[in-house]
Order: C-alpha cells, then structure tokens, then sequence
C-alpha cells in the first residue's frame, strides 16, 4: 500500500492534557501526554486498525482527530481540509466529511430523543435538505441500510437493545455523507453473537459507500479480521505499523509480541501448545513516562540504550514500520 | 478427579418483576468434579451468573425465588441450609470473585481491613495472625510490595492489581471451590493473560475446583476442562474441552464459534452472524428457546424443547438435529 492516495494525513499530533492542583487557583503542576507525535495516513476505502492497552491513546487520538478535543500540536488534513487549523464554517464543512461511532450505545444517545431526531440532527445542523418531509425520507432509508425497520423512527433509545442501539449510532454517523468515520470500539460493550452483526454491517456500507474507517479497538482478533493495516500504540506514540497479515504473522515490536501472544486461540491444543510472553505490570502513568523507549520499563528484551535513547521510527521491511532498538533492518 | 463436590440438579430461578415472571434458570443440572475447572460459557441474560448466585442463595429475594431443585455439596444441600449456614460457606467453602473488582471492593476501608475480616470471622485468626497472613494472600497473588501495599485503598490500585486483591481475599479461608463470574471482562488482553496464568498456578497449589463463567470461547480454551453453554436459562450443551470446538453439537455452539475471529488465522471470508437478538425471558417459550435464530431448525424444534441429548463420550447436547448431518436426531 503506497501514499498514492491518503484521505487522512496526520502529522506529528499531540495532545496533552494539563494537570492543575488547588481549586481556586490552579495551578498547573504537570501534563498528561495522552498522544505525543502520532503520524500516519489512511488510504481512501481503507480500514486501519490501532490497537493497544487501555491508556495508550487510541480513543485520545481518534477524538483529537475530529476536532472533539483541541490537539495541543500538529496537523490533520482529511480530504485536503486541514481540521485543526479550521475555524467556524470550516470546521462545520470538514465535520460533515468525518463522522464518529461511538463505544458506548447506552451513553452516546441522548435518552430524550427519538430515532427520528437522533438520526435527522446531523441533516439539520448542516442543512442537508429543504424540507421536513426529505429528512424524514432520508432518516427512513437511513434506518433500513443499517438494518433496522423504518416504523421504528418515533421509539426513543431505551427501547432498543445494545446493537439496535450501535445501528442507530451507525445510521447517525452516516446521515451527513461522510467518508471518513472513526469507529472508537464500536463492538465491544456488545454480546458475542451481536458483534458478528456489527462488524458485518460497518464492511457492507464500506463496499457500499467507499468508506474510509480508523477502527480503534482492543480486540487484537477483530482487528485482523476487519482492518487492511494495523497501527500499534504504546503510551501516546507508535511502536508498530504494519499490513495486517504481516504485523500478525511477524510482528517486529517486543510489545506488539506481546499483546499477540496474550491473546487467546479458540482452540484448547493450540492455546496450550504456544508459547506466551506475560508481560509484567501495567502500563505507567503517562504523566511521567519512562524515558528513552517508553516500553522498557516491560521489556523482556530491553538493553542499555533502551533507557535512555528514544528509539527511531523507522521502515524495517517494505511498508513495516516499527521503533525499536532491538529490530535490525531486514532485507 | 473423580469425587464429586458439587452436584446441582434441575435448579431453577425466577424473579418477579412489574412487567411480569423473568425465566432466569430453567432447570439446570450439572456436577463438578474435586480440583476440576469447568467454564459455563453464555451471552449476557442466559442465566449463567443468576444460576451460580442461585448456589450460594445470593439472589434478593423477593424478587428473586429458587422454586425448584438441589445442590448438593458434600453430601448437604445448599438450598435447604439456613442463612446462618450459609454464611459459614460463603468464603470458607464457596468463593466468588466478580467482574468489577471495584464495585466489589468496599472503597472506604483498606484492602488488609478486607483481607483480614474474613479471616478473623471465618477461621478466629487474631488481629495480628491475620494481618501477617493478608501480607503473604497479597505476596501469593503477585502483588510487588504487599507489606506497604497493604495499606492502601482500592482506588490506589490499578484495574488488574485489584482482581488480584479479590482473588487474594477469595483464597484467604482455602475454599474448595472457586466461582470466577467474568473475571477478566473489564481487564485489557496482557493483563487478562496474568490473571488467568495466576488463577491457573493457584489453582495446581491449592487443588481447588473452580467454575469459570464468561462469555469468550477464547480464555475459555486454554484453561478449562469441561464447558458448559447456557441459552436463555437452559443448558444447551456440555462436552470436554476439546470436544466442544472439535466437535460443537448445538447450533448456538457452532454459532458462537462462527462469530468469533481468529488471532491466528488469515481471514477467508466474513464473519457468520446469528441473526436476531438473545429472547425475551419474560414469555416462557414454546419449544426450543433458540428455534427463532437456529438455521437447523425443523417442526418439532418450535413444539418441544429437547432435554440434553446423549451424543458422545461426557458430551451432551440439547437440539433434536444432529449439526453434522442436519438429520433429526
């Protein structure tokens, strides 16, 4: 996969959060580094992946990117709208472009709303039609791509269950025409057999509509299963970027190692045949992260250098990148 | 492995509530073998956390109600014991651990405050006797520096640190059997493998029986011996380990497996879904509780609800086809 195309380019994207002490008058004692230069780009119709422990920064990144939270540096061109630097109307054109399906479907509706109005706001606010009567249409059509019956239009949240509820979401984030839509672990509060759904409804309306997908989750096994490449996160920045078949079948990064190797295999002969690495403790405060490669606090094989230089972001094998001092580049 | 401890019998848990009668249990039976880990594998509300509640009588009541059956542990049936009783087997006997370490955890007292309560109440430790001894429960589950640590708040734990708190005072009086409802749910993947390698360890040393109940085939693969699945209140299949992903006998068992992605494996093609949602437990069904999803579904699927079937060595399945040939049974 080449840069022949990106939809998305981010650049060197930061966000920390500051940390005050005192409550009358703050005072500022440190930052969180949530996301600490964080560069990639998405292909157009692409689905990435970006995968780590809690804390590390996905769901931070994602917000970030959408404009949710002001990024304290960097950029994000989306369709060659840059995002951060856009102000008032601007920022109203590119967030029609970009939409978000959130984790929660419990907490991401408002209780008070009916479908109709969930489904029909983003229409309104960027007055995508004339008429009542057009939205109402185009909230129906919207309802049966995601799979749910158009009469369903004047119930009200709590009358779904938890994936009715995610297609609602779905049908929000599409009502606009974006394409481009973050999906911030839109399966994971979901039951086994209704994440099946999801998933396979998020493919049908990409095949559909040409939509391009950043696809954060914790579930490294669904992950390889929707996402074209994988990017790692550890900590607010990049340990591991790859294809996914490659990043899978050889991963480079003692962390990406890892949390593959955590992960379990339906299969009693071959879970309990394969070789684990357990990683010790969690992830530190990044508050205060460790210094040089932020990972070598776990690290089964950190040396020396580990501790004090920050490792390069580098191109080990052909479009495989990973920051490690311990990767040799390979042929 | 073979005494038995716990043999449940056609317990069955319902709970009264303004909309009507919920099913939760449905008349399940089942044993569990001295030093055995069995996992009961379902999707939220097929009964599998209600039904182990049911056995230490941790089911409010009202609304909650056991109309119907029998545990035997050890020779005396939990359900006829008085609450006075129970309260010896609770932790002595029967532990649990719950999915959100926190909420279990009381937030205003000291995790050695907790450790040591069950210890002085259940086996007459004194203040200082249980003190040493919650020192060295938090050494055995892992946790670096548990004489400082001791004195800390749950809130001063991480999410993985705190399992590991409440598996310390699940194992505090040596229970001889361990009921771990969701353990790791709330739990990232790296730390999810810690917790399970812990209980494992902990589990050879102290040959404990312990009843695993989630809803990820995966975790369930690599520790358990036997697995029960749960639909809807009913046990719809029990098999050894292996047997149930070699050899998955009900639909909704080959459905999950279907649904589930594979770390290990190139993708070929999309997920397999199971269509509609998990039932309704207010209206008592007619017939087999999965006919409405089941793509083998046949006549008498929707007029009798199959009993569980013989249909291989320890390997029970209740579904009147036979999955491999799509012929009734």
């Amino acid at each position: 996969m080449n840069a022949s195309n990106p939809l998305v380019v981010v650049q060197e994207l930061k966000k920390y959060f500051p940390v005050t002490r005192g409550l009358i008058l703050q005072r500022r004692v440190g930052f969180v580094r949530a996301v600490d230069g964080v560069s990639f780009t998405i292909q157009a119709g692409e689905t990435l992946g970006m995968v780590g422990e809690s804390g590390c920064g996905k769901t931070t990144v994602g917000r970030t990117m959408l404009g949710l939270y002001p990024a304290t540096s960097g950029s994000v061109v989306i369709d060659g709208d840059d995002i951060l630097h856009s102000r008032g109307r601007d920022v109203l054109k590119i967030r029609r472009k970009a939409q978000m399906i959130f984790q929660d479907p419990y907490a991401s509706l408002n209780p008070r709303w009916t479908v109709n109005s969930i489904v029909g706001e983003p229409m309104r606010v960027h007055k995508l039609f004339a008429s009542d009567k057009e939205r109402l249409e185009r909230a129906k059509e919207l309802l049966r791509l995601v799979g749910l019956s158009s009469h369903l239009l004047n119930r009200f949240p709590h009358e779904f269950s938890g994936g009715q509820r995610q297609r609602i979401g779905i049908a929000r984030a599409l009502a606009s025409n974006p394409s481009f839509i973050v999906c911030d672990e839109p399966i994971s509060a979901l039951d086994v057999s209704i994440q099946a759904q999801v998933v396979n409804l998020l493919e049908e309306l990409q095949d559909q509509f040409g939509l391009t997908y950043l696809f954060i989750a914790h579930d490294l096994s669904m992950v390889r299963h929707i996402c074209d490449r994988v990017l790692v996160l550890y900590l607010g920045v990049m340990v591991e970027l790859a294809d996914r078949n490659e990043l899978y079948e050889k991963p480079l990064h003692p962390y990406t190692q890892a949390l593959l190797s955590a992960v379990p295999i339906p299969d009693p002969r071959k879970d309990r045949a394969r070789k684990r690495t357990i990683l010790t403790g969690d992830v530190p405060s990044p508050l205060n992260p460790p210094s040089g490669c932020r990972f070598h606090t776990r690290c089964p094989i950190a040396m020396d250098i580990c501790t004090s230089v920050v490792p390069e972001w580098r191109e080990a094998a052909p479009h495989h990148w990973v920051a490690c001092h311990a990767v040799t580049t390979s042929a | 492995m073979s005494t038995s401890l716990l043999q449940v019998s056609d317990l069955r848990t319902r709970f009264q509530t303004p909309e009507g009668t919920v099913h939760a249990v449905n008349g399940i039976s089942f044993h569990i073998n001295e030093g055995e880990t069995v996992a009961v594998v379902g999707e939220s509300g097929c009964g599998k956390s209600v039904s182990m509640m049911s056995l230490l009588r941790l089911i409010p009541t009202p609304p909650g109600e056991i109309y119907a059956g029998t545990a035997i542990y050890r020779n005396d049936d939990l359900l006829k014991k008085s609450e006075q009783e129970m309260e010896d087997i609770r932790g002595k006997e029967i532990a649990m651990i719950f999915q959100d370490p926190m909420t279990s955890l009381n937030p205003v007292l000291t995790v050695g405050r907790q450790l040591t309560e069950s210890l002085r109440v259940h086996l007459g430790h004194t203040q200082e006797q249980a003190e040493k001894r919650a020192v060295e429960l938090l050494e055995q589950v892992g946790i670096p520096d548990a004489a400082r640590r001791v004195q800390d708040f749950p809130h001063q734990f991480s999410g993985g640190m705190r399992q590991r708190v409440m598996i310390a005072m699940a194992l505090s009086c040596a229970p001889s059997l361990l009921i771990a409802d969701e353990p790791t749910t709330a739990l990232d993947v790296t730390i999810q493998a810690q917790i399970v390698e812990l209980v494992a360890r902990l589990r050879e040393s102290l040959h404990m029986a312990i009843i695993w109940i989630t809803h990820d085939l995966g975790v369930v693969a690599g520790m358990a011996d036997r697995v029960i699945v749960m639909y809807a209140g009913y046990i719809v299949e029990e098999a050894d380990v292996q047997d149930v992903y070699d050899n998955p006998s009900h639909p909704y068992t080959l459905a999950l497996l279907g649904a589930l992605p594979r770390v290990d494996r190139r993708r070929d093609q999309r997920l397999k879904s199971i269509p509609g949602a998990p039932p309704n437990l207010l209206v008592e069904p007619r017939g087999c509780p999965f006919a409405p999803r089941c793509e083998f579904v046949i006549e008498k699927c929707r007029a009798e609800n199959p009993p569980l079937l013989h249909v291989g060595k320890n390997h029970s399945s209740a579904c009147w086809v036979d999955v491999k040939t799509g012929v009734p049974r």
